[in-house]
């Protein structure tokens, strides 16, 4: 374990938190640094001692087992849950972020507000009606769905649903996105949709992304970095390095895929 | 392909309001009242056949002359006024203090805590069986009737409001807070509309009550109201006017259930269940 250590601060040494931000991001995404995080519920302790840097504007996804605390590092990331021990850093300040939205596996749209309404409750409390309702719009529109303002949320799909949501969370224009496996109710065809929605509002706004899911494709898919989380701790911390779009299907993508997938079921095999 | 599937289906549509008559001469809330229109045609034709003596249920037309002769005479008007005021009164009192129980209980564990125990002890003593102790305190004043149908209607409205505060999502109430909703704006945007369909289940059962309270308490101690009415026809044997006592309960208690049906629809448009 103390060559993983010794690796996180090779790598923070990498990504200081002034670095440059990459060539597609912009400034509008924030950095984001984990101190020694740890969170227990009670005697079960879920996440130990975690240290990460992400740089502003990168795609960061979380793959691992099923309750091995995806979960829980994002919902301490953006601040929904109090960390037993070490920091969240935003942006290098501590303290529940503003900048920050969380998409859930469930679209959580309130059904008695229309989609528009839906998407203005991700907008700032001070605008006016009118400017809400243009800004609700280019959501909206961003998404897809600009002539669906007006239905209530029960008539829309599941798939259409998650992006009235990803429509609220992107209309504030958020400086650091968290995703919990925000496409794993969705059938395979709507997700690869999803997916490439997902990437161009990335590459549109340049805000940092951090992704859980329990499909390595898609997070190879997506992902700067892919993040392998095991026993409470960053297992491996993979840079993907692929040009983007990248094609389902890639020999190379496929390989990677197939490493990860190895990790993830035979915990001795540490070839990455 | 398609066009000959939806011609099809076109052709069923008609098909089926040929078929139909009754659905197409008549509008579709008139058609709950067939039944009870045919039920009254034969209650007339068997009265006047001499099958039901006019001393144990009069006929429909003998009940309709008295609603004639007492509202010529003002008495009808009077005491409706009154019954629906000692109800109105009831359960504006009683579904208010239901209404801020429920919602404090709903909202704040402290006041629950220190409530809830008392009110659902409260709740197991039936209402009714107070009529004695009530009929002590006020004798048969206006406040014995008030304090009765308040009783009544408090617990539904409490009960309802409570279950449909706690049965709110909490994965809306964590978004609302994730979008930066302070506890106001999440009352009211979350908390209130969430809480909603459960609330209209209590204002229903609520009207119920308040009837059948009213019923009650009118009938054992009062001076005026359809109750009264009632009794003192009963004293002098007038079955008509009793009978029609009863129908104006009945058309009353169909009225505010309508309203509320209303209501629920009006502000519950966006459940699939109350679309229309
Ligand atoms: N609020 C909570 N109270 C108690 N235990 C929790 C709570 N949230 C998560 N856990 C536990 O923490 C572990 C990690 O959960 P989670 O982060 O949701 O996993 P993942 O998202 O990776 O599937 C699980 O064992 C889960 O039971
Ligand atoms: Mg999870």
């Amino acid at each position: 374990m103390n060559a993983v250590a010794a690796a996180i601060s090779r790598r923070e040494g990498r990504f200081p938190s002034a670095a440059p931000v990459q060539a597609h991001g912009n400034a509008r995404g924030v950095p984001v640094t984990l101190r020694g995080l740890a969170k227990s519920f009670g005697p079960k302790q879920v996440l130990k001692a975690v240290d990460l840097h992400i740089p502003a504007g990168q795609f960061v996804a979380v793959v691992g087992k099923s309750g091995c605390g995806k979960s829980t590092l994002l919902r301490l990331i953006v601040g929904l849950e109090q960390a037993t021990a070490g920091r969240v850093l935003i942006d290098a300040e501590e303290g529940r972020p503003s900048g920050a939205r969380i998409m859930f596996q469930e679209p959580r749209l309130l059904p008695w507000a229309r989609v528009r309404g839906n998407v203005e409750v991700g907008l700032d409390r001070s605008l006016a009606t009118s400017e809400r309702r243009l800004k609700a719009q280019d959501a909206l529109a961003e998404v897809g769905l600009d002539d669906r303002g007006d239905e209530w949320p029960a008539v829309l799909s599941g798939g259409q649903k998650q992006r009235v949501a990803l429509a609220r969370a992107l209309a504030g224009h958020p400086r650091l996105l968290a995703l919990d496996e925000p496409l794993g109710a969705l059938d395979a065809l709507t997700r690869i949709g999803m997916q490439r929605l997902i990437e161009s509002v990335w590459q549109q706004q340049g805000f940092t992304a951090v992704l859980v899911t329990h499909d390595v494709a898609e997070a190879i898919a997506l992902a700067d970095r892919i993040l392998v989380i095991d026993e409470g701790r960053i297992a491996a911390d993979l840079p993907i390095d692929a040009p983007r779009p990248r094609h389902r299907g890639d020999p190379a993508l496929a390989a990677l895929e197939g490493r990860i997938l190895d990790r993830l079921f035979n915990d001795q095999g540490s070839g990455i | 392909m398609s066009d000959t599937t939806l011609q099809t289906a076109a052709e069923e549509a008609v098909d089926k309001s040929r078929s139909r008559p009754l659905t197409r001469w008549l509008p579709g809330s008139a058609i709950g009242w067939l039944v009870p229109a045919l039920l009254i045609a034969v209650w007339e034709l068997l009265s006047r056949l001499g099958q039901i003596p006019a001393n144990v249920l009069p006929a429909p037309s003998a009940v309709a002359a008295a609603a004639v002769r007492l509202t010529a005479s003002g008495e009808l008007q009077h005491n409706i006024g009154v019954s629906a005021l000692r109800a109105l009164s009831g359960f504006v009192v009683g579904g208010t203090v239901g209404l801020i129980f429920g919602l404090a209980n709903g909202l704040s564990a402290l006041s629950e805590k220190l409530t809830d125990t008392t009110l659902q002890m409260v709740r197991n003593v039936p209402h009714l069986a107070l009529i004695p102790l009530v009929i002590l305190w006020f004798g048969i004043d206006e406040e014995a009737k008030l304090f009765l149908v308040a009783l009544g209607v408090f617990f539904p409205i409490y009960i309802n409001t409570l279950h449909g505060i706690r049965s709110v999502d909490p994965q809306l109430v964590e978004m609302g807070r994730i979008y930066g909703m302070g506890s106001w704006e999440l009352f009211w945007r979350v908390i209130l509309p969430g809480a909603l369909p459960s609330m209209f289940v209590g204002l229903r059962y609520a009207l119920g009550i308040m009837w059948l309270t009213l019923i009650v308490a009118e009938t054992i101690a009062a001076s005026s109201g359809i109750g009264y009415m009632a009794m003192q026809a009963r004293e002098f044997l007038l079955v008509d006017v009793v009978v029609l006592s009863i129908l104006i309960y009945a058309l009353l208690g169909k009225l505010a259930d309508s309203i509320a049906r209303l209501l629920e629809r009006l502000s519950l448009q966006w459940h699939p269940a109350y679309r229309r």
